[in-house]
This record gives structure tokens, sequence and C-alpha cells, in this order.
């Protein structure tokens, strides 16, 4: 790599020949490797901390591994056959896959929504677009914190305000649909802003003329919005719900912490909101088994790269129809 | 009615509309700061407290009675700066590699900083965590440092700022003048991403500060305590005082919460690509 032919040298306008300086032979083969020096503390990170365990964990997950004391032997896919075969496994990937729609839908159309109403003149503009990225900024831990009061079955202000209107009290992390909404709203709450502005961002970059033909086809806002904007950002969508689904596979903090028994939990009395990092979690640190853990890792990656696919083409479609 | 008038009535739904989302934003934020300042007798009280108390130093007292928040605190530091400041380092310098200089392999490298975005860091832990443990660091700082030198998310983003603000005229005029590349990316590429990298130098300390699973699972929380865990802590039913544990969570996002308000402008221009000039 350092030898490349001297057409790939950086210093294109380089006017006196590097041949005609004192110091050319050294100069000349340092600087030819010199960008690759800029990238190498990077890619030394990556490889070491990022490439290597995802390649370590395929090994481990073909083996009877204990977290503490290593290797007891190579199993093939036996951990894989018993993941198949473990209820538990497929409650937690089903309680992610619904609590990442959960999530996800209203999310997308919520911000939507918001960044079509900030993508008008108005007053304030700055104001608006600080208070809706607040949240995002706020750690898990205390979102997770702040929300498991405020879906306190006793004293929260969630079942007061039902209250008001004659709801009874609801144990919000007692069952399987409570659970999951409560779930879903942190995530909502916390992300909402961000995506709208991404997507107030990709609004603005809408060529002007595209409203001006829809105006004078005398369409209305709604169907502006429908057929110029939500296509013309189209683009954006599908990188918010890719983001969104690589950040919902992985969802931990909020159910563990909403578990009353904290970083101990397993999701509720019967794993109502178990997901599958949590499930990870409990194999790999809390029964100590490396290898199983490794397979649910392996899985749950295979997993992502699916859905992502699956996400992209439904994305396409929905805009399309639209 | 003149048409202003007319026009001022047509948009009150929307500031009506945005009130609301700004509220919702900003409530849970205010009530766990309300909640911070109250005795803990509030929590029970028939209607919800919405105004704030004058407990609060009592209730910082007990959290740092309860826990180590001062450790949490300057591990947490500690640990948020570092990764800041070699983020920038770091990131800058390969950022600015792959928009302006050309080296072998250039594109096919960038695809994999792309690729690598994409993949869910947590399912690597316990590989991760083998291997930590294999070098001694096991419930030590460098844990959490060391592999958050440098993000895949820094790269792209220095990448895309220097496209942005890197003129290529002036890297090659420097060049072409003797510059060796060390001086053209102090002199020429650092200035004009300035406002660039303070951003991502505050995204990464937040994500630093905030973060949670690999903390929980490398560091000990006796020795290495970080702020989450320590929050974590409070949450896990030991304790069953609220007012403390809302204290805590409002100490931990006070410093991120601040770092946001002195920067929110540059990180909104930031996300939204300068178009705006509000």
């Amino acid at each position: 790599m350092m030898r490349a032919p001297a057409s790939e040298d950086l210093g294109q306008r380089t006017p006196a020949p590097p041949a005609a300086r004192p110091r050319a032979p050294r100069g000349v083969r340092l600087r030819r490797g010199a960008p690759l020096l800029f990238v190498l503390p990077f890619l030394v990170i990556l490889v070491v901390f990022g490439v290597l365990p995802l390649v370590f964990l395929a090994w481990i997950s073909l083996h009877d591994w204990h977290l503490v004391n290593g290797d007891n032997g190579f199993v093939g896919l036996g951990n894989y056959v018993a993941l198949l075969g473990d209820p538990n496994f497929y409650n937690a990937l089903w309680n992610t896959v619904t609590i990442f729609l959960e999530a996800s839908v209203p999310q997308v159309l919520l911000a939507l929504g918001i960044a079509a109403l900030l993508n008008r003149p108005l007053r304030g503009g700055r104001l608006w677009r600080t208070g809706i990225l607040l949240p995002n900024v706020v750690s898990v831990v205390a979102v997770a914190l702040v929300f498991g009061q405020l879906f306190g079955h006793h004293y929260g202000i969630v079942n007061w305000l039902l209250g008001q209107v004659g709801i009874a009290p609801i144990a919000w992390q007692s069952s399987f649909w409570s659970s999951h909404l409560a779930i879903a709203v942190m995530v909502i709450w916390r992300w909402t802003g961000y995506n709208a502005l991404i997507y107030l961002a990709a609004m603005q970059a809408v060529p002007k003329e595209l409203y001006e033909a829809a105006a004078l086809d005398g369409a209305g806002r709604w169907r502006t919005f429908w057929s110029i904007t939500v296509p013309g950002i189209r683009p954006t969508i599908l990188f918010t719900v890719l983001t969104s689904t690589v950040g919902g596979l992985q969802l931990f903090t909020e159910p563990q912490l909403f578990d009353s028994s904290g970083v101990a939990g397993t999701g509720g009395d019967s794993r109502q909101f178990q997901t599958i990092v949590m499930y990870l979690y409990e194999k790999g640190m809390g029964t100590l088994d490396a290898g199983y853990s490794a397979a649910i890792s392996w899985i749950v990656f295979v997993l992502c790269v699916v859905f992502a696919l699956v996400n992209v083409g439904l994305v396409r479609k929905l805009v399309r129809a639209a | 009615m003149d048409a202003t008038t007319a026009r001022r009535w047509r948009t009150l739904p929307v500031y009506f509309a945005l009130v609301l989302v700004t509220v919702a934003s900003v409530f849970p934020l205010y009530w766990s700061f309300v909640i911070s300042t109250s005795d803990n007798s509030v929590i029970g009280d028939r209607t919800p407290a919405l105004l704030p108390g004058g407990h609060l130093l009592d209730n910082l007292a007990a959290v740092f009675d309860a826990v180590d928040f001062w450790a949490a605190i300057r591990n947490s530091l500690i640990v948020a700066c570092t990764v800041a400041v070699s983020n920038v380092v770091l990131a800058s310098l390969a950022g600015f590699a792959f928009a302006r200089l050309r080296f072998p392999g250039r594109n096919s490298l960038f695809l994999v900083v792309v690729g690598s975005m994409m993949v869910p860091a947590q399912l690597g832990v316990i590989p991760l965590y083998i291997l930590v443990g294999e070098l001694g660091w096991e419930s030590k700082l460098q844990a959490v440092i060391v592999p958050g030198l440098v993000s895949a998310f820094s790269v792209f983003w220095m990448r895309q700022s220097c496209e942005e603000s890197v003129p290529a005229e002036l890297v090659d005029a420097a060049r072409a003048d003797g510059c060796s590349l060390l001086r053209v990316y102090w002199h020429v590429a650092l200035p004009a991403l300035r406002p660039q990298a303070a951003v991502l130098g505050m995204l990464s300390f937040m994500a630093a500060w905030n973060d949670f699973f690999w903390p929980l699972i490398v560091l000990d929380p006796n020795e290495t305590p970080t702020v989450q865990v320590v929050l974590s802590q409070l949450a896990s039913g030991r304790f069953t005082n609220y007012s403390l544990m809302l204290t805590g969570a409002t100490l931990g996002a006070l410093p991120v919460i601040t770092l946001f308000l002195l920067l929110s402008r540059q990180v909104i221009n930031g996300m939204i690509g300068g178009r705006f000039h509000a």
C-alpha cells in the first residue's frame, strides 16, 4: 500500500517534481502512505472492538462457554438447537417486535405531523425546535426512572389523569398490553422530536416548484402533503426507519428498569415485557451461559438484517401507494 | 377582517399544537425537577405536585448518602470528556482523509464505515466482555473509554462536514505550497470544521455520559460507578423513596441538558444542514 504508483500521489498539483527536492525519496514514500495513517486509529478501534468481537461471537456460540470459567468444549449447533426450542426466546422476540411496532408507527406519523407544523413561517422557530429535541438528550436511565413514576400504580400522574375521567387505576407493569404501551410511550417521547427535525430538514429541500405546481392544480394542504412532501422525503423516512429498527431490536434499558426489581429483573412476573437484549443479558450475565447468549446475539444480528430489508421494502411500497 | 388578521387566526391552531407538543416534551423533566425539590410524601397527595418545594438540599444530601454519587460523577466526567475529545480528534483526522485525500482502498473502507453504523453494537457485548477480561481491564474505566475512542458515526459525521466546509481547492493549494498533510489538517481543515467539531464533541460527550448497558456489564458499581449505573441502583427497589430517585435522575440529566442548551443553535443547525436562518 505504501508503494502506490505515482499517479495515486496526493499532491496532484505539485509544481516541482518531487525528485528535485533533497529529501525526496523518503518524503514521497511517507506521503503516499500518510493518508492511511490518518485513518489508522479509527481502523484499529473498529477492528479490535467492532469486527473481532463479532467473529469471536460466532465462535463462542458454537461452544459450551461459561462466562467466567471459559470454554467447555465444542458443541456445534447445540446452542442454536436449544434456542429454537426455548419458549422464552420466542416470547422475548415477540415482545421486542411488538414493542418496536407500537413505538415506531406512531412515532413516524407524529414526527411527520410535527415536521409539517414546523415547516412554515413561524415565530420562535428555534424555541420549538429546542423544546422538542430536549427529550433526546436525557439518558434512557433517567427517562425510565421518570416514566416509571408517571406510570406508577397508586400515585402516578397517568392513573390520576385517567381517574379524572372515571377510569380505575391500571397496574401498568402487570399485563402484556399495558406494559408494552408504557414502554412504547417512553421510546416515542425520547425519539419523536429528533425524527421530526430530521424530517423537517428533508422537507426544506423539497423543490418549491413542486408545491407551486400542486397549488396550480388546486390541491389542498392535506393532498399536497401526502403526494408531494412525503414522497419527496422518502429517503429520509427510510433512513429513520432503518435506524429505529437497529435501535428497536436493541431495546433494553426502558423495559429492564420498568421492572420493579431493577436490573436483576426479567421483564415482569411472567416475562410479559422481556425483550431480546434483556434475555441475552439474563443468559450471559445472569446465568453466565456465554455460548447460549452468543447464539441469541447471532440470531438477532441476522434478524436485524432481515428486518431492515423488510422495512425498506414496506416503506417504499407505502410511500408509492400514497 | 384584513388579510393579516385572517392569517393570524388561521395559524392559531398551529401554535396551539406546537405548545401541546412542547409541553409534552418538557413536562416529564419539569415534573422530575418538582419531585426532586419535594418531600417524599407529596407523591402520595391526591392531586399531583406541580410546583417546586423546598426540600432540594435534603434530597441532594440523601442521594449522596445513599450512593457514591461523587465518584460516579467523577468517573462519568473522565469517560465522557476523554471520549468527546478523542472522537473529535480521531474522527476529524479520518474524516478529512476520507473527504479530501486520495489513498488506495478509500472508497471500500468508507463503505465499511457506513456498514458498521448499521450493526447493533449491543450484540457484541459478550465477546467484548471476554476480550476486555483478557486485557485485564475488567471494572477499570479504560474498558469503557478505549472501545469508544472513535465511532463510525463520528467519522461519517466528520467526512460530511469536510465535504461541506473544507474547500478542496484550498487543500490542493496548500499542498502545492509544500505544506505537509498534518499542517494542512491543522491550519486548513480544523479551523473550517470548528462548528461541526463542537457539535460532534457534544454528541459524543452525551452518548458516553448516557451510556448504560456496557458500563453496567463491564464496570463494578462499588469500584468504578458511573452516573447511569448509580441511577439504576436508585431504581432497583432497594430504595422506595421516589423523591430520592428523581433527584438522582434530575442531577444526572443536568450536565447534558445544560450542554445542549448552550449549543442548541449549533446542534439544530447541524441537524438541519445549515439551511435555516432563523
